[in-house]
């Protein structure tokens, strides 16, 4: 079963969430899709078992067959090419790896070079496998990464999906392979706001899905309060906790602290099951 | 010589424009004739890469100097590999600028800026 | 102009929080929300009129022509992208590139101009506020931060201060938000992954040339890690010019679409308004990229 775990925002608690569920499962693999900051990795601290590097394909010149006829230049929609006098300056962090100037050059002066973007580390914390998504700084996009992690996933295994904020295309790509997602969304104007943006993506995408309503506080929760409009399953609602907080911010995973969360995210585990499965 | 400079209307007599990749046009100056034009910088409807494109373009008119009060990395790598000098530009027109070129009152520009890798519609 | 960035790296660290006091408390004209892929300022900006609204385009997207479609499948084999399946191209995958428009051998695709998202501007004799927001499933986009930048200081050319609500993370649109402010303060919170996107913010800064301060968000979650914030600080010479305290009253405010300013005996309140009093004596001092003093 694949869970994907998305937020309108960042800092509502997505990896917490994630993180959580992942140890909770008896065996499950957990991946951090959010490859411009992943922070799960600082949570779970796995030992790392193999890492691989990501890339693109980007084009080469070979001057020696360049007539200088500029189709290449001109073809270009992200203006990654340059042609001066005797050379073809390539910007590649411009390039989007669209492959058109190499098909269309009608000397073939232009061939395929890959070139690294990112890297994705494979690593084991106790009973969760750990794939990790980073993107190079300055980077034009994450999207190759997610799409070589999702040729990674177990077919049978728990997989958690630790996906990026907000609801742009990389968010989409982390949720393709999702069999239900889970939305996080924290108490507050914001909060209900933003909820409402992935609520629009999960349904586009005929997901599955339930919302998790963190960091509760006493009194109204427009959060909730969306969720009851919109009669969207609220799976759980986790209060603010202070002592969280600071098991939060020492980089330590909740239920393997403590007993309650342990319970909880069980619970939580077991639901989204029964819901996915229907 | 050739001098190019980015400028917000189509007057010598205008300031020269803050931005060099998404400036609406070009006023292009030969300081042997006094000849000038004024291109019109479809550079500046990109989504992304404007100052490699806009630096093509002046190269491709045969601008020798650019006067300009700032240059993203991108477009300083095209205009040095042309050898394209650049000069910091002063307050005034484009006038008073190149009044002060031709006096050697201008310096070169040494503050590159990292590119601001602008894109539209695409992840970041 | 001065313009002075909130940025914060990570998001839910409180950068909005502190935004939108230093607008209140400033009797702000003019400010930016440059958080396109999910805005929030205006929520807690009262008394906004309805905004003038301008279309943004992103990249084309190419559309094949039923009619003319001889079904070849050349123009999926060399997408790139894999967004065309069955002939038929996917919205939210297509990136505008135009390969399958020149392999086509029908010439049945064409690109058609994509609207990504929504400038807005709302003006009154007051005051100023420039926003967007992305549509769902475009890229977060540097040019469309700039432009909002771009409006912002076009229509609201006679007032001394902007204060901007910058882009949460760390990429480019964090870039471009940066690009021709005076000042940045960097809201940090207490954690270690908070503090690890601190650290890239306040590089970005430097790497710009512009001057910058960290205020510690919720620093009474984890007091530990807010010494050595301010130990980091130290040790590059940036200012530490405040700790806020974890408070619920923060909550309360935004759920009443309040700035915490308008509860400024609350102790999130107090903490903000001193902040507030220190980054004004910091902004006097700076001076702007062209050399003038503020």
């Amino acid at each position: 079963m694949k869970i994907a775990v998305l937020s309108g925002k960042g800092g509502t608690g997505k990896t917490f969430v994630s993180v959580n569920l992942a140890c909770a499962a008896d065996k499950a693999v957990y991946v951090d899709c959010d490859v411009e900051e992943p922070n799960g990795h600082l949570f779970l601290k796995p030992e790392i078992t193999e890492k691989q590097s990501v890339a693109v394909t980007v084009p080469e010149a070979d001057m020696s067959k360049c007539t200088g006829c500029r189709k290449c230049v001109d073809f270009c929609k992200y203006n990654a090419l340059a042609l001066l006098r005797d050379r073809l300056m390539i910007f590649y962090e411009v390039c989007h790896s669209c492959g058109g100037c190499i098909l269309f050059c009608p000397e073939k002066a232009l061939s395929k070079k890959q070139r690294e973007i990112g890297t994705i580390e494979t690593g084991v914390s106790d009973n969760v496998t750990v794939l990790t998504g980073c993107l190079n700084t300055g980077e034009v996009s994450g999207v190759p990464i997610i799409k070589e992690l999702m040729e990674k996933l177990p077919e049978k295994d728990t997989v958690v999906i630790d996906c990026p904020p907000g609801s742009s295309c990389i968010v989409m790509e982390s949720i393709r392979e999702a069999d239900y997602c889970i939305l996080v969304a924290e108490p507050t104007l914001f909060g209900a706001h933003n909820l409402g943006m992935v609520y629009e993506l999960v349904k586009l995408f005929n997901k599955p899905f339930g919302v998790v309503l963190n960091k509760c506080l006493p009194g109204e929760n427009p959060s909730e309060k969306f969720c009851r409009g919109n009669k969207i399953n609220i799976l759980a609602e986790i209060p603010y906790d202070e002592n969280l907080g600071r098991l939060n911010s020492k980089g330590l995973v909740a239920v393997r602290e403590s007993g309650q969360y342990h319970e909880l995210f069980r619970t939580l585990l077991y639901k989204v099951a029964k819901e996915a499965l229907q | 010589m050739k001098l190019a400079a980015p400028v917000e209307s189509k007057s010598l007599d205008a300031p020269i424009c803050p931005s060099f990749g998404r400036t609406p046009y070009y006023a292009l100056y030969d300081t042997e004739t006094g000849n000038h034009e004024f291109l019109d910088n479809s550079a500046a409807a990109s989504q992304g890469g404007a100052g490699i494109k806009a630096a093509q373009m002046l190269v491709d008119h045969g601008a020798e100097a650019i006067i300009t009060c700032r240059c993203g990395d991108n477009a300083a790598q095209v205009l040095n590999a042309a050898k394209v000098a650049m000069y910091k530009a002063q307050d005034g027109t484009v006038t008073d600028n190149i009044e002060k070129l031709k006096n050697g009152g201008l310096s070169h520009l040494s503050e590159i800026h990292p590119g601001l890798h602008n894109h539209g519609g695409v992840k970041e | 102009m001065k313009q002075l960035l909130i940025l914060s790296g990570k998001g839910g660290t409180g950068k909005t929080t502190v935004a939108s006091a230093f607008i209140t408390m400033s009797k702000g004209r003019a400010f930016a929300d440059c958080d396109v892929d999910a805005p929030n300022l205006h929520l807690v900006m009262s008394q906004l009129s309805e905004p003038a609204k301008t279309d943004y385009y992103g990249f084309g997207k190419a559309v094949i022509d039923q009619e003319k479609c001889t079904r070849c499948g050349l123009c999926e084999e060399n997408c790139s992208f894999g967004a065309i399946k069955d002939f038929s191209i996917g919205e939210f995958e297509c990136e505008g590139c135009g390969v399958c428009l020149e392999i086509c051998p029908v010439q049945a695709i064409t690109m058609l101009d994509h609207i990504s998202g929504d400038m807005m501007l709302y003006k009154n004799d007051e005051r100023v506020f420039s926003t967007a927001q992305l549509k769902m499933g475009s890229g977060a986009s540097g040019k469309l931060v700039t432009a909002v930048k771009q409006q912002l200081i076009q229509e609201a050319s006679d007032s001394d201060l902007a204060i901007i609500d910058g882009s949460p993370g760390i990429g480019c649109p964090v870039i471009a938000s940066i690009n021709g402010v005076d000042f940045v303060l960097i809201v940090a919170e207490p954690t270690i992954s908070g503090m690890h996107d601190m650290k890239r913010i306040i590089e970005t800064s430097k790497h710009f040339g512009v001057p910058c301060a960290v205020c510690i968000n919720k620093f009474d979650v984890n007091a530990d890690t807010a010494n050595e914030i301010e130990s980091y600080c130290n040790g590059l010479l940036v200012s530490v010019v405040g700790r806020i305290p974890y408070d619920e009253t923060v909550v309360k405010a935004v759920n009443n679409c309040q700035s915490i300013a308008s509860y400024p005996e609350s102790p999130a309140g107090k903490a903000i308004g001193l902040i507030w009093e220190r980054i004004l004596n910091d902004l006097v001092s700076v001076k702007n990229r062209e050399g003038e003093n503020l």
